[in-house]
Order: C-alpha cells, then structure tokens, then sequence
C-alpha cells in the first residue's frame, strides 16, 4: 500500500461574541484597571462575575468592586508555556480569590523564584496589561505581592464607552490524513485518472471513494477507474462572484455522473455558454497542471445521454 | 429517596471497541469505526436494518472538520433511511439519548458507537475551545493544566500526595494488562512533570480509538443476550461552568448522578471510572463512597487508554462486559466531560441472579 498523505491543516477563526451587562460591566472595568465582582442574593460575591447566579439560577446584576490583591487557592507550575497562554516563560497556573470576593478568578503567575516559591495561600496581586481592550487579557497576570490589600478606586461599575463584544481569536493546527481510500483517490488525480470503490455488496461504485458503501454500511476495497468522460445529471447557474475564486460570474456548476460511477460528483462546466448547458450534456475533464481535481469539464461534442441512462443518479 | 425504576427494562447486550492506538492515520474515521460496527453487531446477529434507534458521540474539533459525523455514518449503512440521532459529547451521553427512546417505547434496540482520532491534533490545545469563551478559553489553558490545579488542590486539602497519584497510574496500567485493547499496559515509568504536581504517568495517553454498544428492551435483551447486563439506573448532572466557584476536591455532580442512579442503594462489586488523570479517581473515589471492596477499573480505565469521546461509552461498556461474563453481579460505570470532571454520568448495571 502506497504512504497514506498527510497535509497540514490550519483552522483559525476570529470569534466574535457579545457580552450581557454584567461581562460588559466586568471587562470594561478590566480596561479601567477596576475588577468588578457580581452580588448574590444570598450575598456572596462572585469573581469573575456571571449573569445567573451558579447555585440558584437567579438572574443578578448588582456590581460590587473587589481588590486587585487577592490569595491563591491552587496552583499548578507550567514549565513549558503553550502557544496562546499569558507568559512565555515558565509560569503557575493559579486561581486566585481576590479581596472581598468569594469565588476564584483563573489566570497565571509570574513567579521569577520557580516552583517553589509559590504555594497556596501565597499573596498576590494584578499586573495590568499596558495596552487595555476589555478582554481577560487585559490582566497580564498576577504577581507575588506581601502588601496590604489594595484600595479600591471606588467605582460603582458605570462607565463610559462600554465594552460589547470580544473578538477571541483561535487558533488550531492539525496534521490532515484523508485515509486510506481518500489518499489512493488524490494520488490517482495526480495521474489524470479519477478512481472509485465498488461495494460487494450491492456493487456500486462511488466517486470519490470514503471507504464505506453509505447504503450497506460494509468496507469497500475494490478499486474502479471511472471516466474520463461523464454526463451531467443537474446543474445550476453561478451569478455570485466568490471572494478569493478567479472565476468570471455567471458559471454553471454541475452534478457530473462520471462513466461507470453510480455517483455524481461536482464541477464547474467551462467551454459552452452558461444559457447552453443542459441535463444530459456530455462532457470530460479539463486537467489543471499539478495534480489535484480537474479545473472544469468541457463538452465533449456527443450527442446528449438519454435520460434513462442517468435518472437514477440525479 | 430512592431512585425511581425505569419505565421498561432495558440492558447492554453488546460491546466492542477497537485496539487503541497514538495514531490510527492510514484510516479514515469511518474505516476506523466500521470494523467496531461490525463486531457488535455480529454479537447479537442483528443487522443495521434491525436496529430502531442509532446514535452517536464525537466531535469535529478533533478532526478540524465540520459535520464529520455525517461522514461515519457511511459506515452504519444510513439508507434506507434510519432514526439517527448524533451527541457532541462521548458516546456514553449517546447512551443515554438511546436509553431515552427506547424508555419511550419508540424503539426496541439501539446502536450507540462513539468514536476520535486525536492524533490528526493537539489534543491539549483543542479541549481549551471548550472552556469558557469570555474569561477562560482566552487564556489557553491546557487540560492537563486545569487537571493539574485540581490535584494541588486535592494534595492541599489532604486527600492524596504525588506517591499516592502514582500508585493509582500503576494499579491501572498493571490491571490493563488484561486488556487488549488498552494503549498503555504494564509497567509504565511515572515520568517528569507535565503540569506539576502531575506527572506524565498520572496523565492518559493520547490516542485514537472507537467503541459500540448495543442497547435492547425487556425480552429482545434476553433474546440478544445470555446474560444481558440491565441498566438499573443512569443519571448525569453538570456542576458550574465557573472552576473557580466549585469546591475541586469534591464532586457534587457525580454524587447526585450516583443518587439518582440508586447506587447507593446496595453495594456494587466492580467499578469503571473515567478518571483520565490519576488525581481524578480520588475525587471519584469520594464522591462513589468506593471501598476497598470495589475492583475499580478492571479493565485499566482511561490512564491505559483514553480515546477522546469514546472513552466514557467504553466505561459502560467494559462494566457491562463484566456482567455478561459472570464476573460482575453488580457495577458502577461512570463517564465524565469538561474539565475539572465538569459533567458526570453514572450507570448502575446488573446481571439477573444466578
């Protein structure tokens, strides 16, 4: 069997979300270098706050300001940073109940001494990001601190010019294998040969192949050179022009029932007027150089395939 | 208050899983399901036509790609068309939707699988997009992080230090030896820290894997199965999303499963915990109220191999297989989500007297 394909395969997105009042209130305030708790009913107060209360679901807003100076309550030591975490140094992982809170807040520890300099119930206290948006990451991390309690600045949580959203980006990378019936497909692109697998079972052959017949549920192993030629079995009309796509609107995109498949596959059908193009249409493969799917089917100037020969494939 | 009785009987009559491995990449996910697919269902001699009810576990963050489930169910035979249902969470949540329907009566028998290829990518950095978008997630902080916190805080509080998080890793890999299936078997070296206080022994190993269950009501289950092993109860609770707001060294949620579940009505001989760091089955341990009595992860549990969203399924699984066999008359399985063992469900199985 032939080395099965590998790629890397990068997924990354900017997360945009919205903040209710309270999230709103809280990284604002980060901004501000104030840290805002939310106060229970029963009059607890939670840091980070939440809009419904953990134990009782209650809806509550009441903002109460705590210090920036607080206690750890556990902590784990990071000694090989990941990508995307707060320090790139070694740093403690801690969650840390800042003065006049009752719940932790988890964030990072820079802690110059290593491991065993810090400890649970060690104080510490907020380093402030220099450049502040209203995001978690306006606190930069903490650091040991043996002062008093830090004073509060007094503000009540209004301010100007709230915060409403985050963009969180993300960030995952991945190494893709396609597997083994996938990779025997795209190799056989490279060749110009489109290939399928038949299923023995109810012996059809699906273009491009996964590996299982969808119908049977049972492995299909046995390869089947399909095309070139094929037959369009639906189409329809392009009149979107695609960001990033150096195609010319309209275009006619198809379902193409290769010869021998008893699956159509899809294309773009290039080579006719897009008003022209038609169910039954002949048509083969237009190979672009270097591998990879054919860049469009052209007509093959056949007369067009009887509908019987393909209605069960539309 | 005891646990109420389900509506109708209904019993694990299958179970197959797949050798778990660290990486699985000449197989596509369905290629590496379908085999799993098969085997159970030789087991009962069912085919996929006979099945009322199938549902799934995984998720596409593993992969990189979206709806990849639709992809795997080429390897259940989906058409003609079936009663399908998918849970973005492991399988044994898939389990209980199946249970679900088939206490309805809109079905007799189900098909649970659950499957995941982490090698494709960094598992440690996928399970953080499942944290806490605004306050958490940006951060990045690790699973074996967040685990390592809770074993500081289990160490603080005195509930364990790192000899005994040690034993617990090599207990397990010892009983794994029994298990074919398991990725790590044996002695096993502790290894340097990963996050401290863990160590890379008390972590599980990152592998791919796949498991299926059938599920059958009443006299099918007997038809299906010499000893079918019968869910008495199963129940699944969640604690705050907040880490901060809960107490780490206990698990509330897992004890009000277990309640609801009726394990504490009569004691069980045989435990699997999904526990994929060794300072989680001390938690557990509490929280179950489980004595030395107990033979707690026979089968290795998720310190030998831990197949992200099956490994819960194959909990209820391995309990179950026990039942089948005869070594068990009465067992806990359990399975957790989340970090921090955030979401918990506990399965009461027994097998009828013998």
């Amino acid at each position: 069997m032939p080395e099965v394909l590998k790629a890397p395969l990068v997924v990354e997105f900017p997360f945009t979300r919205s903040l209710g009042p309270v999230q709103s209130a809280f990284l604002t305030g980060l901004r501000e270098r104030v840290v805002l708790g939310v106060r229970t009913a029963d009059g607890r107060t939670l840091v980070p706050p939440v809009e419904y209360d953990p134990v009782t679901s209650e809806e509550i807003g009441e903002l109460v300001e705590v210090a920036a100076t607080g206690t750890v309550t556990t902590w784990a030591w990071n000694h090989d940073p990941r990508r995307g975490q707060p320090l790139d140094r070694p740093f403690a992982w801690v969650l840390v109940r800042l003065d006049g809170a009752d719940t932790a807040l988890l964030h990072a520890l820079d802690a110059p001494g290593g491991a065993d300099s810090v400890h649970t119930g060690m104080r510490v206290r907020v380093r402030w990001a220099e450049e502040r948006t209203g995001a978690v990451t306006d606190i930069a991390c903490f650091e040991p601190y043996d002062g008093a309690t830090a004073e509060l600045t007094g503000s009540e949580g209004r301010f100007e010019d709230l915060v409403t959203g985050i963009v969180a980006p993300a960030r995952l990378d991945y190494t893709y294998s396609p597997g083994r019936a996938q990779t025997a497909y795209i190799q056989s692109l490279a060749e110009r040969r489109v290939i399928g697998e038949r299923c023995p079972s109810c012996r059809k052959v699906y273009v491009p192949p996964r590996g299982a017949c969808p119908t049977c549920g049972v492995a299909t192993s046995e390869r089947v050179e399909v095309g070139p030629r094929g037959t369009v079995t639906t189409f329809c009309i392009v009149n979107i022009k695609a960001k990033n796509l150096d195609i010319e609107v309209p275009y006619v995109y198809a379902h193409i029932a290769l010869d021998g498949a008893d699956l159509a596959l899809h294309g773009r059908i290039g080579g006719i007027p897009y008003d022209q193009v038609r169910m039954g249409l002949r048509v083969e493969p237009v190979w672009s150089d270097g591998g990879g799917h054919p860049d469009h089917y052209r007509p093959t100037g056949e007369p067009d395939a009887d509908y019987d020969t393909y209605k069960e494939l539309v | 208050m005891p646990a109420p009785r389900p509506l109708r009987d209904i019993a694990v009559v299958a179970f197959a899983q797949t050798d778990h491995r660290r990486t699985s990449d000449e197989l596509s996910e369905v290629e590496m399901l379908m085999p799993v697919l098969h085997r159970v269902l030789a087991q009962t001699g069912l085919k996929t036509s006979d099945i009322g009810f199938t549902c799934s576990g995984s998720t596409d963050y593993l992969a990189g790609r979206a709806f990849s489930f639709t992809m795997a169910l080429d390897g259940v035979g989906a058409w003609p068309p079936i009663s399908e249902s998918h849970v973005e969470m492991d399988g044994a949540w898939a389990l209980y939707e199946a249970w679900t329907k088939l206490l309805t009566g809109d079905a007799d028998t189900a098909l649970v699988y659950a499957y995941g290829k982490s090698s494709p990518g960094s598992v440690r950095d996928v399970l953080t997009r499942q944290l806490d978008p605004y306050y958490v997630a940006p951060l990045w902080p690790d699973s074996v992080a967040l685990a390592a916190l809770q074993a500081q805080a289990l160490i603080d509080a005195g509930d364990t230090d790192e000899p005994a998080l040690a034993a617990v890793a090599t207990r397990s890999r010892t009983s794994a030896t029994g298990n074919s299936h398991a990725q790590l078997r044996g002695s096993v070296p502790q290894g340097d820290y990963a996050v401290r206080p863990l160590r890379t022994g008390d972590c599980p190993p990152i592998g791919d894997g796949a498991a299926a269950v059938i599920l059958a009501a009443g006299e099918r289950a007997r038809e299906l199965c010499e000893r079918p092993a019968w869910i008495r109860g199963i129940d699944h609770r969640i604690e705050a999303h907040g880490l901060g707001v809960r107490d780490l060294t206990d698990s509330p949620s897992t004890r009000l499963a277990a309640e609801r579940a009726g394990l504490f009505e009569r004691p069980v001989d045989t435990a699997e915990l999904h526990a994929p760091f060794s300072s989680q089955e001390v938690v557990l341990r509490k929280a179950l109220r489980l004595d030395g009595s107990v033979d707690v992860n026979p089968s290795g549990g998720a310190l030998a191999a831990n197949p992200i969203m099956a490994a819960g399924l194959i909990r209820i699984g391995e309990a179950a297989d026990r039942i089948r066999r005869g070594d068990s008359d009465r067992a806990l399985a359990h399975a957790t989500s989340g970090p921090c063992l955030q979401q918990n469900l506990v399965a009461v199985l027994e097998g009828e007297p013998r």
